[in-house]
C-alpha cells in the first residue's frame, strides 16, 4: 500500500470577519529607525533586505529617528499635515453630498492621506503622477482648486471634464496629474513610457506611478516592472497596500506568504517597504527613489503598508466583510495624528492651531462645494450637449456630426 | 521616385518619418537589430541609432502601454505588433486607453501613437498567424484603422497615420508584401515591380485618412474592399468580365462614406468582400451603411464575400479564402437580383 497524501485546496482568509475581533497580531511592525538606508545609486543586489523591513521614522512618541528621517524642515511640515487635513475634510463633505444625492458616486482615501502628500510635495510640477482614484491628497498638497474637483464630481457646467468622467476620476496635466480611469491598473505601464520618454528626449524629469494592492495581480502591473527594468526606465513605482480590494483582503493578490515590496527582486528592480502612514517615511522613501531616479539610475518598487479606513467606495459597506471596527486596531495608527503629534512635539504646532486650521479647513470646502453646488449638482447642471460628441477624435468624423444632428444639437 | 515592395515602401515611411521628426521613435518585438520577423524595420536602427529603433519584451500589452506614456509625453511612438493574432493582449491598452485617453481627460492627455501590425492569412500561417482583427478596431471609437493595398498608398498612408494625433492602427496586409497576391494561389504572382504602384517616392508624402480610392472604375456593380481583397476583386471583374467598379477604402475608421455612395448609386448594386469571418464582421458595417443611404436605389440586395465563420484552418487555407471565384458568383448573384 502507498501511503497516499490527499491533496486540499487553499482558499485565502483574512483573520478576522465581521463580529469577530480585529486581529494584526501576524504583522511584524519593526521598530521605527531599524530598517537601514543605503546610498541612493547602491547595487539592486545590495539592497535585497529593503522588501522585508519596513522603513518607518517616527517611533512610538512621534519623534523622527533612524537614517530615513528627512529632516524636512516644520513649513514642509506644516503644508503636509495641511494637505491631509484638507483631503480629510474634503472626503468628508463630499461623501455627504453623495449620501444628499448630490452625484453618483464618491471614493474616500481615509487613512491613506500621506501615501498621496508627500510624493506631491517630493516631485516637481513638470514630473508627472499616475495616480490611483486614492490620491485627491496628490492634488490637496499642489493646492489644486477645490471648486474645480467638486465641479467634476457634480458634473456641472463647470466641470473641467466636460461631463465625460465618473466622479473622482480627475485629469490635471497643468498640475503633474494624469487622467484617472476606472480601470485600474492600466495606467502603470504608460508612467514607465512616459519615463522612458524623458531619457529619450533628455530631460531631467521623472514619473511616479501607483497601483493597489489588489491590482498587482494584473498583468499591467508585471509588464510596467519588465519594462521600467529593461529600459532602466526614471520611475517611482508605487504599490499603495492599503490590505483591501472592495471586499478581498491582500490575501488574494498573493501576500500572504510575501511582501508586496518583495515583487521587486525578480525584475532585479530596488523595492522598499515603507510604513505608509508615517508621513515622514513616504517622504523619504519618495525621495530616495526620485534622487535614485534623476540620477540615471532606474525605476524602484515602493509598497506603502497602509489601512483602508473607510469603504471602497460609496457603493460598498465594509461593515459586511471585515470587523466594523479594524481600522482602529491598525498597528501603524493613523497619517494625520502622527504627524500632528510630530509637530506638537517639536514645539512647531498645537492642539489650538490644529483645531482652528481644520476649521478654516471644512469651512474652505463647505465654501468651495456651496459656490460649485450654486453652479448645479449633477443633473441641475451640465455643460452643453455638444460636448458628449467633442474629444472623441481630434477633429470629429461623419458619423460622429451626424449622431449629433440625429440628436438634434 | 523608386520602385518599391509593400515591404520597403513601409521601411521609407519609417526611415523619413525618423530623419523628419526627432519624436517619433520605434518599438516591438525583433524591429531592433535585425529588423522585424518581415524586414520592414530592416536598417534603421543602424542608420537612426539604437534608441530611434529598439526591440521590446514580449509583451504587447506592454509595448502599448508604454507606447501610449511616450505618446502623452509628446513622442510620436510607433510600434509593432509581429501579427496581428498576438495583439490581443493590447487590446485593453487601446480600448479602454488609447481610444479614450483623450475624450475623458477633456483633452489634457492623448495618444499620437502608431500600432502597426501584419494581418491576414494566405501565408500558411494557420489560425495564429492568419487573422483580420480589423473589427474589433473599427467598432471602437477614438481609433482610426487604415488598411493600404499597393506600396504608394502604404507610405502615404502610414507617414499620415504617424503624423495623426488619434492612435492609429495600421494593419499590413502581408499577403501583398512582395507582390500584389488576386487570390489565385495556383498561379506565380507578379512582383510589385509590375505594378504601377511600386513607383514610390523616396520622399515625404502622405495621403489623407479617410479617403477610398477608385481602384477600378466600372459601371455593373459597386466592389468594396481593402488590403489584399481589393486584388482578389479587380481579378474577379476581370476574369468575369463584369464591369465592376472596385472601391479600395484604405481606411475603414475614418470610412469615405461619400465616394461609397456615389459609387452604389451610379452602379445600383453592391458587393462587400473582407477576409475576416462574416458574422458581425465589418462587412455588416459596410452592408447597413449602403442599405440605409442607398435603399432606393438598389437593384439587389447587397452581397458579402467573407472568410467563413470558424478560425483560419491551416490545411483548408484556400477553402477559407474568399477568392476571385467566390466574388464572381457573388457578383453573378446581385446582377440577377
Amino acid at each position: 500500500m502507498l501511503n497516499r497524501n490527499t491533496l486540499s485546496l487553499h482558499i485565502p482568509a483574512p483573520r478576522a470577519r465581521p463580529g469577530q475581533k480585529a486581529d494584526f497580531s501576524h504583522i511584524a511592525i519593526p521598530p521605527a529607525g531599524e530598517t537601514r538606508c543605503p546610498d541612493v545609486f547602491s547595487r539592486e543586489a545590495e539592497m535585497r533586505d529593503l522588501p522585508y523591513g519596513l522603513i518607518r521614522v517616527l517611533d512610538g512618541d512621534n519623534q523622527a529617528v533612524g537614517p530615513w528621517n528627512p529632516r524636512l524642515s516644520p513649513d514642509t511640515l506644516r503644508h503636509g499635515l495641511r494637505a491631509m487635513l484638507l483631503t480629510r475634510a474634503f472626503d468628508d463633505r463630499m461623501f455627504g453630498a453623495h449620501r444628499q444625492g448630490k452625484t453618483s458616486f464618491f471614493m474616500k482615501s481615509t487613512g491613506e492621506e500621506a501615501t498621496g502628500a508627500a510624493p506631491s510635495m517630493v516631485l516637481g510640477r513638470g514630473d508627472m503622477c499616475f495616480p490611483t482614484y486614492r490620491m485627491v491628497s496628490y492634488l490637496m498638497a499642489r493646492d489644486y482648486p477645490l471648486i474645480d474637483l467638486i465641479n467634476q464630481i457634480y458634473s456641472n457646467a463647470a466641470d473641467p471634464l466636460k461631463g465625460r468622467q465618473l466622479p473622482i476620476l480627475y485629469s490635471a496635466r497643468a498640475y503633474g496629474f494624469y487622467s484617472l480611469s476606472g480601470n485600474v491598473g492600466s495606467r502603470f505601464g504608460h508612467a514607465v513610457g512616459w519615463a522612458m520618454a524623458s531619457a529619450y528626449k533628455h530631460d531631467d524629469k521623472i514619473a511616479i506611478s501607483f497601483i493597489g494592492d489588489g491590482t498587482t495581480a494584473e498583468g499591467d502591473f508585471h509588464e510596467a516592472l519588465t519594462f521600467a527594468a529593461v529600459y532602466h526606465a526614471p520611475v517611482i513605482l508605487c504599490i499603495t497596500n492599503n490590505q483591501w480590494a472592495i471586499s478581498s483582503f491582500q490575501g488574494f493578490a498573493g501576500g500572504e506568504e510575501t511582501t508586496f515590496a518583495a515583487r521587486a527582486i525578480g525584475y532585479g528592480l530596488p523595492g522598499l517597504r515603507v510604513d505608509g502612514n508615517d508621513f515622514l517615511a513616504v517622504y523619504a522613501a519618495t525621495q530616495w527613489a526620485a534622487d535614485r531616479a534623476r540620477g540615471n539610475h532606474g525605476a524602484t518598487l515602493i509598497e506603502f503598508f497602509t489601512y483602508r479606513a473607510a469603504g471602497h467606495s460609496t457603493s460598498d459597506d465594509p461593515g459586511k466583510y471585515r470587523p466594523a471596527d479594524e481600522a482602529a486596531h491598525w498597528p501603524l495608527g493613523d497619517p494625520v495624528e502622527r504627524l500632528k503629534a510630530h509637530l506638537i512635539g517639536l514645539n512647531e504646532w498645537s492642539e489650538e492651531q490644529h483645531a482652528a486650521l481644520s476649521a478654516a479647513l471644512k469651512q474652505a470646502v463647505r465654501a468651495a462645494a456651496k459656490a460649485a453646488e450654486a453652479i448645479g449638482t449633477l443633473g441641475q447642471s451640465a455643460p452643453s450637449k455638444r460636448e458628449m460628441f467633442e474629444g472623441v477624435y481630434k477633429k470629429p468624423d461623419w458619423r460622429i456630426l451626424e449622431q449629433r444632428r440625429e440628436l438634434g444639437i | 521616385m523608386a520602385v518599391m515592395n509593400m515591404i520597403q515602401a513601409i521601411n521609407s515611411g519609417l526611415d523619413v518619418m525618423l530623419a523628419r521628426d526627432p519624436d517619433v521613435l520605434i518599438f516591438g518585438e525583433d524591429v531592433g537589430y535585425f529588423g522585424g520577423v518581415f524586414r520592414v524595420t530592416d536598417g534603421l536602427a543602424a542608420k537612426h541609432g539604437i534608441t530611434r529603433c529598439f526591440d521590446s519584451p514580449i509583451s504587447e500589452g506592454g509595448i502599448v502601454a508604454t507606447a501610449i506614456g511616450m505618446g502623452a509625453y509628446g513622442l510620436r511612438p510607433v510600434v509593432e505588433i509581429q501579427f496581428a493574432d498576438y495583439i490581443l493582449p493590447a487590446y485593453d491598452q487601446l480600448v479602454s486607453e488609447a481610444a479614450r485617453l483623450r475624450y475623458r481627460s477633456a483633452g489634457d492627455f492623448w495618444a499620437p501613437i502608431t500600432v502597426r501590425s501584419p494581418y491576414g492569412g494566405g501565408i500558411f500561417g494557420g489560425q495564429t498567424h492568419s487573422s483580420s482583427p480589423e473589427a474589433i478596431f473599427a467598432h471602437i471609437t477614438g481609433l482610426k484603422t487604415v488598411i493600404p493595398s499597393t506600396p504608394y498608398d502604404a507610405k502615404g498612408l502610414l507617414i499620415a497615420a504617424i503624423e495623426d494625433d488619434d492612435p492609429v492602427i495600421f494593419l499590413e496586409p502581408k499577403r501583398i508584401y512582395n507582390g500584389p497576391f488576386d487570390g489565385r494561389p495556383d498561379q506565380p504572382v507578379q512582383p510589385w515591380a509590375k505594378h504601377p504602384a511600386s513607383e514610390v517616392p523616396e520622399d515625404y508624402y502622405k495621403i489623407p485618412l479617410g479617403l477610398a480610392s477608385i481602384a477600378r472604375t466600372g459601371t455593373a456593380a459597386t466592389i468594396l474592399a481593402y488590403g489584399t481583397m481589393v486584388h482578389v476583386a479587380l481579378r474577379a471583374a476581370e476574369e468575369s468580365g463584369i464591369d465592376a467598379e472596385v472601391i479600395d477604402l484604405r481606411s475603414i475608421a475614418p470610412l469615405d462614406i461619400e465616394t461609397i455612395i456615389a459609387s452604389v448609386k451610379k452602379t445600383r448594386r453592391c458587393v462587400v468582400v473582407h477576409e475576416a469571418s462574416r458574422f458581425a464582421g465589418f462587412g455588416g458595417e459596410l452592408s447597413s451603411l449602403v442599405q440605409e443611404r442607398c435603399f432606393y436605389h438598389l437593384e439587389a440586395p447587397v452581397e458579402r464575400v467573407t472568410g467563413w465563420d470558424t478560425p483560419y484552418p491551416h490545411a483548408f487555407e484556400w477553402d477559407y479564402f474568399p477568392g476571385p471565384g467566390r466574388v464572381i458568383a457573388a457578383l453573378r448573384r446581385t446582377l440577377e437580383g
